[in-house]
């Protein structure tokens, strides 16, 4: 239990981040699309922080604009309180989709982010530090498509680490893997994150997986996509799967949701 | 079916088992001679068209049909001899025997080809000239050949490489950028499909010389399909690449060298494979009409002296020549392609 606590402490190498009143839309055939509506989310350095939303209510937007991949049609985004302008290697991504360059080996994609910096010259053991760290050591020199799902996604993962980011953003990343695997990258997830001390925000179509994993869980409406609730999940790591707490948070969730029926 | 009738054959040098049990290092190598069927029958074939040279009397004036029977002799032997010892030849004997079937139809056309042109006469001659024929024209012309062969090359490679190049700049220009696209796009389409051919009596006045006009209308008919296929290429890169690429601190000039442009190679390979073959066309025919070098124009001038033995000899050349840059080209995309799964096989 003593471990637990230490380990709930984040460590300070995180960056907080600040979504203030960020609204967005897309122009689709001359409509317009409003897909955020006045969105406010306050993460601090080194939190845990999940999204879950309806299918298609704007969370995927949402980290694109925290990316820098797009600016926000209103509102600002601030990491440590410096406003996000453009994309940075201190936000790293993971996507739903592992994205790996099918053209490079494992090892070449995992270099991708230092090689794009400009500094793999120097940093090489960095590679092979973060190919170790996922346990694909043996396939440094594979190409994607000799990989399953599963190990593309951890290749991903470790693109994403690589880097040290200060705030790790992840977009579904376990959503399209067998239960097993996702399970166990979980897991690894939560012990990754209390290894390396960053900021992570999580969209996940998955309750359970949000409380396992986060230190608060942050609800969306359907598009536009408003918070509906803000869930502090006060439950010390390694979580369990059966905690009834977790379970009674879960009810609550599934209730927001509008599936409380089902359960 | 193993034959120990050739025991006399010298040692290779026999392991342990050989040595227990018969104490005789040939019998290791006998052991490995096994008879194939199809590699006797490919022998009997060519050692027919031999014996259909030299059976009846040739009905034309052709000194090298007892040459070429000789090696249709000497060819029937390897053939016998490679496919029996397969298995002690390796590689070279594993060759010949997985051949062997095209051998024995090659053997078999060949020696129809001899009955049908130089002794009875069933096709008419001059049009279609015997084997003895044509093998004359190798050993008794072949500089010349050789000469129309390395101009030819000379200036395929010139204005492929010249093609080759712009193309693919072209392409991945337009593909990048739009201000580029939107310059280019207009000429490329008006100027594009044109064949390249239709420039001949054009640019053999405006160049300097027939080689340099012949250099160009190469690299017009290699650049088209490369540019469009490298721009349809670096065009369809899936935004998620820059995404990623963006979010790891990619600039523009990765953006393009290490995303847009690995990623359209499959394309652009593409292109060079229509590129290469739009432009063998023009080399023979910007050969025939202006150049007065290479096999177009050998071609052309044996025309002129109704030697169509020549012309077949020149034929096989070029098809040769043509093979073999396309499969150079394959060897190379397989090389940088070698992340793809299930590329075919030339
Ligand atoms: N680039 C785009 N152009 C137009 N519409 C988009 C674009 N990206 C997303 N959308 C729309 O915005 C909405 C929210 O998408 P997204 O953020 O991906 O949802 P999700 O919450 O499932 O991740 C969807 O209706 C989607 O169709
Ligand atoms: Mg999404």
């Amino acid at each position: 239990m003593v471990a637990l606590a230490t380990a709930f402490k984040p460590a300070a190498t995180g960056a907080s981040l600040d979504v203030k009143g960020v609204s967005h839309a897309f122009d689709i055939d001359g409509s317009v699309l409003p897909v955020l509506d006045d969105v406010s989310i306050s993460v601090a350095s080194g939190e845990f922080v999940a999204l879950l939303g309806p299918s298609g209510c704007g969370k995927s937007t949402l980290l694109r604009l925290v990316a820098g991949l797009e600016p926000p049609r209103a509102g600002t985004l601030d990491e440590d309180g410096v406003a996000i302008t453009g994309p940075y290697p201190s936000r790293v991504v993971v996507f739903q989709d592992p994205t790996l360059f099918p053209w490079r080996t494992v090892w070449d994609n995992v270099a991708l982010g230092l090689e794009a910096q400009g500094v793999l010259k120097t940093q090489r053991h960095r590679v092979d530090a973060a190919i170790d760290l996922v346990g694909l050591g043996a396939f440094r020199k594979a190409y994607p498509h000799q990989l399953s799902g599963g190990m593309a996604q951890r290749v991903a993962l470790a693109r994403a680490l690589v880097n040290d980011p200060r705030i790790l953003v992840l977009d579904e990343p376990l959503g399209k893997l067998d239960s097993l695997t996702r399970i166990t990258m979980q897991a690894e997830l939560v012990s990754l994150w209390q290894r390396n001390g960053f900021t992570a925000l999580l969209v996940t179509h998955d309750v359970e997986e949000a409380l396992f994993l986060a230190n608060r869980v942050i609800v969306f409406s359907d598009r536009p996509a408003r918070v509906t609730a803000d869930i502090t999940v006060d439950r010390p790591y390694p979580r369990h799967r059966g905690d009834p707490h977790l379970a009674e948070l879960r009810r609550q969730i599934l209730r927001l949701l509008g599936l409380d029926a089902t359960w | 079916m193993p034959t120990y009738s050739a025991s006399e054959i010298s040692s290779l040098g026999g392991d342990r088992e050989t040595a227990l049990i018969a104490g005789d290092g040939g019998l290791q190598f006998v052991n490995k001679l096994r008879f194939s069927i199809t590699g006797i029958g490919a022998g009997l074939a060519w050692l027919a068209f031999g014996l259909s040279c030299l059976r009846w009397p040739d009905i034309g004036d052709w000194p090298r049909t007892e040459a070429v029977a000789y090696t249709a002799f000497a060819i029937a032997g390897g053939i016998a001899i490679a496919t029996t010892a397969q298995a002690a030849l390796g590689k070279f004997g594993d060759g010949v025997q997985r051949r062997a079937p095209w051998l024995f139809a090659l053997g078999v056309f060949l020696t129809l080809w001899e009955l049908a042109t130089a002794k009875f006469g069933w096709l008419p001659l001059p049009f279609f000239p015997p084997p003895q024929s044509i093998v004359e024209v190798y050993t008794d012309d072949l500089p010349k050949l050789l000469d129309s062969a390395f101009a030819s090359v000379k200036l395929q490679l010139g204005g492929y490489f010249i093609g080759a190049v712009v193309g693919f700049l072209t392409g991945v220009s337009i593909g990048w950028s739009r201000l580029a696209g939107y310059w280019v796009h207009p000429i490329l389409r008006f100027i594009g499909p044109l064949p390249a051919t239709a420039w001949l009596p054009i640019a053999f006045f405006t160049f300097p010389s027939a080689w340099s006009a012949s250099t160009f209308l190469i690299a017009l008919a290699t650049g088209f399909p490369v540019t469009v296929l490298t721009w349809s290429g670096v065009a369809s890169v899936s935004t998620a690449y820059y995404d990623v690429a963006r979010t790891l601190g990619a600039k523009p000039s990765f953006l393009v060298t290490k995303v847009a442009i690995p990623a359209a190679l499959p394309h652009v390979f593409v292109g060079l494979f229509m590129g290469l073959g739009a432009s063998f066309a023009v080399l023979v025919v910007a050969e025939m009409i202006g150049v007065k070098a290479g096999l177009g124009f050998y071609l052309q001038w044996a025309q002129g002296w109704a030697s169509y033995n020549n012309m077949y000899a020149a034929l096989i050349v070029m098809s040769l020549l043509c093979s073999g840059a396309i499969t150079l080209l394959f060897k190379v995309r397989d090389r940088l392609l070698v992340w793809q799964k299930g590329v075919v096989k030339w």
